[in-house]
């Protein structure tokens, strides 16, 4: 019960610190939406869409605007290393990693809540055909590549170069979501949609996410602690 | 370690003389001849690679665990073995698919794999580089996770070449070809933990410079 | 979980090359009062960093009566209260909410009359709900001070804690700090400003090239004691 009570604790001021300024939330939605719009100049030829381009943008967007996303929230607790404060608190330094899970997380919710109307409008994508799967691949593909970027930004919340460095390391580990993603998302947006496909990438991304999130949790510890 | 590692660079430095001489005498593969024997090369490079990987992966899960500078020695060989010997298999490979199969890059699940992986040690060797003091202990995090990854990369890239069918030539090992190819494997894997033994001793003694110096304050 | 003694045993710490620490030596008891002493870059900071659990030493131990770090856990975070020179304040939010986070995070038994009592305490009771990034330099570091007195704990680490602070406001930090330590606690800090200590403290250690020696008291006051031993 205390795990949870501290990962609301700290969910819970992230929440009200977010909501005074409001700052990252506004630039990251700003900058998703200017995404999806570049790659729509990029990709539309002659008024019209090319085939199956809806679901790459929309991964893309989330991909990219995560990043920023995740810096910008440890770029915060860096300055008065207020995540120093946090790890000198009588809690299980695991829970710390789940709430700053959550909050970017619920972020990210808000982004694609702005993302996934505007992709399906500017590339006529069908994405509310089978809305129901779809909520399951983006929730299960933002909850994977969160789930890294959370550990590498708290890794890299101190480190020297993290702003580049953040991409770098994130990108690579996290293709199999973009896969899963994109392919998941490209079989409910085809002609004639296979939900099967799309449940099997869902699958996927289901283990990728236990898998990882295991894992930062048993490494979260000794990888933050000098 | 240090008495056999003379005797071992001169049976390695013999074994990759003699190699080119047991490469040329092996016969030809149908379909491709002369072009198909930079595999001899080619594939013993990634099984480097791949160890390196594990290796690095397996000594940054000691050093987390604890604390053992000898384990981040070790992580480092793995992580630089990983990202050279990958770089040639990445090299080798596309001159041969140039020649085999006419383009220089496939999507396929072995390359793409191995472009992941040798993306991520990369990675780990520029977060080490550039992330300042204490960056041993996160690239530590990026090995295991890098590692972890392995399987997920390899499913979903398979899973998505097979609904885009593909047609790539895979070759099959002749009966004259297999001792050809384990003596090239067996070159190589000596000359990785060659390589291992002499990269660990270099961190070892750079680690003992830094002592000399701390050593020198008092 | 309590304890009555830090215990540092032939503490080193190194950064690369470079040797901050040098086989320290230093017990500090209950209702005792440490100033550690030196120019900057003298390790200081690093000592105190050591004693919040933040940092581990390349050798020697470091003991909270019998246990180490290691052992004591999140239990032993909780009886630490740390004032570093970054302030652990959050710019957004208000004195109050900061102090009420901090103290909920500590398990800080009716963390709202906490709360209060830290903010009157601190005479920033009018300002309770204005954010801290509008504070000045001195309001920040009491409030800071708060922070790291919330939960009461056993052992007060505080760098440079008059840094910033009128002539009132070091004044009462300091009946603060007496309080504390004659009600047991165990206070080690750090400053430049001998003068304000003075009259507080137990002992004095002075750090110099990584080296901790120890300034007799009587002999000339803090400042001779200090040159002596910064200039040796």
């Amino acid at each position: 019960m205390n795990f949870v009570r501290v990962v609301w604790l700290v969910v819970r001021k992230d929440l009200l610190v977010e909501l005074r300024s409001r700052e990252i939330l506004y630039t990251t939605v700003f900058f998703a939406v200017s995404c999806v719009l570049v790659f729509a100049f990029g990709f539309v030829r002659e008024g019209q869409a090319m085939d199956d381009v809806g679901a790459g943008i929309l991964w893309i967007a989330v991909a990219f605007s995560g990043t920023l996303a995740l810096g910008r929230a440890f770029e915060r607790e860096r300055q008065s290393e207020t995540l120093r404060a946090l790890l000198l608190a009588p809690v299980d330094r695991p829970a710390l990693y789940v709430a700053k899970l959550i909050g970017v997380l619920t972020l990210m919710t808000a982004v694609e809540i702005v993302v996934v109307p505007l992709v399906a409008l500017l590339f006529q994508a069908p994405l509310f055909r089978h809305l129901p799967m779809l909520l399951g691949l983006l929730l299960a593909g933002t909850v994977g590549f969160t789930g890294v970027g959370t550990m590498f930004g708290a890794m890299l919340a101190r480190a020297r170069s993290r702003d580049v460095l953040l991409p770098v390391l994130l990108y690579p580990i996290t293709i199999p979501v973009i896969i899963a993603g994109v392919r998941g998302t490209s079989a409910l947006l085809q002609a004639d949609p296979d939900p099967a496909i799309a449940r099997a990438w869902l699958s996927l991304l289901i283990s990728f996410d236990v898998v990882f999130i295991t894992l930062a949790l048993w490494t979260f510890e000794p990888v933050m602690t000098d | 370690m240090q008495r056999l590692f003379l005797p071992l660079l001169i049976l390695v430095a013999a074994m990759f003389a003699y190699a080119p001489l047991a490469i040329a005498n092996a016969p030809f593969e149908s379909t491709m001849l002369l072009v198909q024997k930079i595999f001899y090369f080619h594939v013993p490079s990634w099984f480097v690679m791949f160890s390196g990987a594990f290796l690095c992966a397996g000594a940054s899960v000691v050093y987390l665990a604890k604390g053992s500078k000898n384990a981040d020695h070790y992580a480092v060989t793995g992580a630089e073995l990983a990202v050279v010997f990958g770089l040639m298999g990445l090299i080798t490979g596309p001159l041969w698919a140039r020649k085999a199969w006419g383009v220089w890059w496939e999507w396929d699940v072995k390359l793409t794999l191995a472009l992941v992986v040798w993306l991520t040690f990369v990675a780990y060797l520029l977060l080490r580089r550039y992330g300042g003091p204490g960056s041993e202990k996160l690239a530590a995090g990026v090995g295991i996770f890098g590692a972890a990854n392995i399987p997920f990369v390899y499913y979903s890239v398979n899973w998505w070449r097979t609904i885009h069918p593909k047609t790539t030539v895979v070759p099959t090992l002749g009966p004259g070809m297999r001792g050809t190819f384990w003596f090239c494997v067996l070159a190589f894997m000596l000359l990785m933990v060659l390589i291992i033994a002499a990269r660990v001793r270099l961190e070892r003694q750079r680690a003992r410079v830094d002592e000399l110096f701390l050593e020198l304050e008092d | 979980m309590d304890f009555d003694s830090l215990t540092f045993q032939e503490v080193t710490r190194n950064f690369g090359r470079r040797r901050a620490l040098n086989r320290v030596s230093l017990t500090c008891r209950s209702a005792e009062m440490t100033a550690v002493l030196g120019s900057n870059g003298a390790g200081k900071s690093t000592l105190l960093s050591i004693a919040a659990t933040l940092l581990s030493p390349s050798s020697g131990t470091i003991r909270y009566g019998a246990q180490t770090a290691r052992e004591g856990g999140a239990a032993l975070r909780g009886r630490i209260g740390f004032l570093a020179h970054d302030l652990f304040l959050y710019p957004e939010l208000s004195a109050a909410e900061n102090l009420s986070f901090f103290a909920r995070l500590h398990r800080v038994s009716d963390p709202a009359n906490a709360v209060d009592a830290a903010l009157r305490q601190s005479n920033l009771h009018e300002r309770r709900d204005d954010p801290v990034m509008t504070f000045s330099r001195g309001m920040r570091q009491r409030l800071a001070i708060e922070r790291a007195l919330l939960h009461a704990p056993r052992l007060v680490l505080l760098d440079e804690p008059f840094t910033g602070l009128d002539d009132a406001a070091v004044a009462a930090t300091r009946t603060r700090l007496s309080v504390l330590r004659d009600a047991g606690c165990i206070v080690l800090l750090t400053t430049h400003d001998l003068e304000a200590v003075e009259p507080i403290v137990d002992r004095a250690v002075v750090l110099a090239g990584g080296r901790l020696n120890a300034i007799e008291k009587g002999d000339g006051g803090l400042r001779a004691g200090y040159r002596r031993l910064a200039t040796s």
